[in-house]
């Protein structure tokens, strides 16, 4: 039972965490040798969460020993970025760093960036979507750039909170379309799911989280989604066009997650965490639930994950200061 | 139906099972402790709630509750001490009993009627949520603005003492709810470059401060003598009801459905809805001389009450996330701990979940009828359990608790400062309830109302351009404004007088 066992988790590293204390740090021939903390710096329920706790039962199987989800909210991720960031660099604690790492210091919420990390892997994409509410007249992404722009001011648009990452999807979509980015204004919203909640009750006119956060609602019928930010159409969604599809535009745009840890991690650790990582995210258990739930699956361990997050930096800051969204 | 076989099977997991038999047996205790509340029960059991999978989770809860509420009663009966608030409202007229030697005739009076609140309670909440949510997933940030708006000003209210202070309160748990990063620009508030105080002061932790610490620190600081063992053996517990109840069943179907209705009201729990219900009975009796000396009509119409109110609060709880009282208040927190955010869209995407909660509600209330029969025959033990041993250990599952929901020392010391701070509030008759829903509520207000003036280009108008908004904040104006109307008239009035 999946109860019991977190319970003899919690247990186990209870004591586990006293007798730590009790003895100097052992060298690491054998890592790990105790449990592993995996932080994930958003909300239980949500897609972070869901896919940090998948990787954590994975983890343990392949690691032989327990590793403990811990969910650190709030501040837009700062206090969970900052925990994975600022705890001992032994492997012992890791975390799910999210796109967010690259936004929150153009926000001036704090000096993070992605070198302060020990990059492990990224392991998972959901590019944008663009849905609208299922009795909207607007049948393709072009209707809605054009109207936004005939119009500009008049459609509200939502998806998460200010200056969050579909906040930023949607604006660089306008302005490559060459409207001005807040030619929709945006309607701030604590995630996804109360943004789709406004779309349903005919607050917002449009919402660009990913298209799985939407599927809910839109099997539901009451959504319907016109297309997606990113090269390629999703499997779990192949009739939705892409953008490019829809309007010529080469906008995309993502979220993402990896496991990253301290900086400054023992070797030895990061490449067992990696090599087990991986054995992880090629299981056919995984690669299900990854499927199934139509989250984006992407495989790029330590320095290519690196290289990802300098990349992902760099972009994104481009596109808040053209947004004025940085600080 | 399919739905309801899933969340059937959800509960009836012997682990789902298991924990509720054990959660109605520590509920039963609590509540019969005088000084520990069917809150405090709710708060001490989130560190186990943490381990749990969301129906198990919120099945101990109401199960907790359900019973506790009840056993406030055993205490109230032998002792003349309410065992809860819940009891307070009927604990003279059910202590008369015991003197006039009918103890288990009240206890089992209560039990009886407790039962049938509790399964009244779960017959609305198992209709009118759903109802509510379906209509609800119309609302927009005006409606959500208005909705919060009503529910802070219901809590002002309703709240025990003077207005003043309970509007005192109410801002005080609105300044907490500002801490952290604002939901709007993104901007941090009163962090003080502290990056723990950027999440903000996250509730549950707060919540066990202020009902569980409190109450230890009131303990610590009261010249309590232990209480006194009751001597009263027991007789039939059910004997003799069937008249009773026969003879007052006016009185049983008023005192649940009022129950409901006062559990639906934000800020109101089964303390004012016993009180209301009782009164009422009072007024509307033939022999109202007799009530206070031992006469069952107000037991019967009160102790329904209390027990219908539980259920009813969790309609707004889950349908809007505003707590009808302040045991939702923190199952809220465990609702978003869960992932089972509470709103409409949860009966979209989760709908086995909260029938499964639905469910649990009726489980607990006939669990209750064997269970509160053994916790009768068993109160003169329960009760001579010492409270200095009893109050270390609920220190301890308060910073556990409050430990673990972050894994970080942070949420411990926020459960002790605002354990202070309600106990001082408390002390000098500050009522603690508004503040609580302030603290739940002050984001939603917030946040709802920034999201609407972006909506509406920043105009005030937007309040009351759909229906449903401009009905919900007519209401609210009305709400606020009547008591200045009514005071203006009665200057008016008294002007006039002297010169007749």
């Amino acid at each position: 039972m999946l109860n019991r066992r977190k319970f003899t988790t919690a247990a186990t590293i209870a004591a586990a965490g006293f007798f730590a204390a009790a003895t100097v740090t052992p060298a690491l021939a054998d890592y790990p040798e105790r449990p592993i903390t995996l932080i994930v710096p958003w909300g239980a329920g949500g897609g972070t969460d869901a896919t940090g706790r998948m990787i954590a039962g994975l983890l343990e199987d392949e690691l032989g020993k327990p590793v403990t989800v811990v969910n650190r909210t709030g501040g837009s991720g700062v206090v969970g970025h900052s925990a994975i960031a600022n705890a001992k660099p032994d492997g012992y604690t890791i975390g799910v760093a999210t796109v967010e790492i690259g936004m929150m210091h153009w926000a001036g919420l704090t000096e993070l960036t992605g070198e302060d990390y020990t990059p492990i892997a990224l392991y998972n994409f959901d590019p944008a979507g663009l849905i609208v509410s299922a009795d909207s007249e607007w049948e393709t992404a072009e209707d809605v750039v054009a109207a936004v722009k005939a119009n500009p001011g008049k459609h509200k648009a939502s998806g998460t909170g200010q200056g969050g990452i579909w906040h930023l999807a949607l604006a660089g979509m306008l302005a490559d379309a060459g409207a001005a980015p807040d030619a929709a204004p945006w309607v701030p919203s604590k995630g996804a799911a109360p943004a789709l909640q406004e779309l349903a009750a005919g607050g917002v006119d449009i919402v660009t989280p990913s298209v799985v956060e939407g599927a809910a609602l839109i099997e539901a019928g009451k959504a319907k989604a016109l297309a997606v930010m990113s090269d390629e159409r999703l499997g779990a969604f192949a009739d939705v066009p892409t953008l490019k599809e829809a309007t010529g535009s080469d906008w995309t745009m993502a979220a993402w997650r990896g496991i990253a840890g301290p900086k400054g991690m023992p070797e030895e650790a990061t490449e067992k965490l990696t090599a087990a990582l991986e054995k992880v995210w090629k299981s056919d258990e995984f690669q299900d639930f990854m499927k199934g739930r139509g989250f984006g699956l992407v495989w790029k361990p330590g320095d290519e994950f690196a290289q990802w997050m300098k990349d992902s930096d760099a972009s994104l800051g481009s596109v808040m200061k053209a947004v004025g969204l940085a600080k | 139906m399919d739905t309801i076989l899933k969340a059937f099977a959800l509960v009836t997991e012997p682990y789902t099972l298991g924990v509720m038999l054990m959660a109605a047996m520590f509920g039963l205790f609590v509540g019969a402790m005088p000084g520990l509340t069917a809150t405090m029960a709710t708060a001490l059991l989130i560190p186990f709630t943490f381990f749990m999978d969301p129906v198990p989770a919120i099945a101990v809860i109401v199960t907790a509750v359900a019973t506790a509420i009840f056993a406030g009663d055993i205490p109230g009966a032998l002792l003349r001490i309410p065992g809860t608030p819940a009891s307070a409202a009927y604990c003279d007229e059910s202590y008369a009993m015991t003197q006039k030697g009918l103890a288990e005739r009240a206890l089992g009076i209560g039990l009886v009627t407790s039962v049938i609140g509790g399964l009244t309670g779960a017959v609305v909440l198992s209709f009118s949520a759903p109802a509510l949510a379906e209509f609800a997933i119309q609302f927009s940030s005006f409606e959500y603005f208005w909705l919060a708006c009503l529910g802070l000003s219901c809590a002002v209210i309703i709240s025990t003492g003077s207005t003043i202070k309970g509007f005192v309160s109410l801002l005080i748990g609105l300044f907490i709810a500002t801490i952290g990063i604002d939901g709007t620009a993104g901007h941090p508030r009163f962090t003080f470059g502290s990056i723990e105080l950027m999440g903000g002061v996250s509730f549950i932790p707060a919540m066990i401060g202020m009902f569980a610490i409190s109450e230890v620190l009131r303990y610590v600081a009261s010249t309590r003598k232990p209480l006194p063992v009751p001597q009263q053996s027991m007789g039939s517990v059910f004997g003799g009801l069937g008249p009773i109840l026969r003879k007052y069943k006016t009185n049983v179907v008023q005192g649940s459905s009022i129950g409901a209705v006062v559990g639906i009201l934000p800020g109101a729990g089964a303390d004012i809805a016993a009180w209301i219900s009782y009164a009422l009975a009072k007024k509307r009796s033939k022999t109202p001389e007799k009530f206070g000396t031992g006469h069952p009509e107000g037991l019967v119409a009160a102790g329904s009450a209390n027990n219908a109110s539980v259920a009813g609060a969790w309609v707004p709880a889950i349908v809007f996330g505003i707590p009808g009282d302040s045991i939702t208040a923190i199952v809220i927190g465990v609702l978003y701990m869960k992932g089972m955010n509470p709103g409409p869209m949860v009966f979209v995407t989760n709908p086995e979940l909260i029938y499964a909660v639905f469910i649990a509600f009726f489980i607990a209330n006939l669990a209750l009828l064997p269970l509160g029969f053994v916790a009768i025959r068993m109160s003169r033990q329960i009760l001579k359990v010492p409270q200095r041993v009893l109050m270390p250990i609920i220190l301890m599952f308060c910073i556990v608790g409050a430990f673990a929901i972050n894994n970080t020392v942070f949420g411990v010391t926020v459960m002790l400062i605002l354990g202070v701070l309600a106990y001082i509030m408390e002390e000098n008759g500050f009522p603690v309830a508004p503040a609580i829903l302030g603290i739940v509520l002050g984001s939603m207000i917030e946040d709802n109302f920034m999201a609407s003036m972006i909506k509406a280009d920043g105009s005030l108008s937007g309040f009351f351009s759909r229906p449903i908004a401009a009905t919900l904040g007519v209401v609210t104006i009305l709400l606020w404004t009547a008591p200045i109307i009514l005071a203006l008239k009665r200057m008016v009035q008294s002007k006039r007088q002297p010169q007749r």
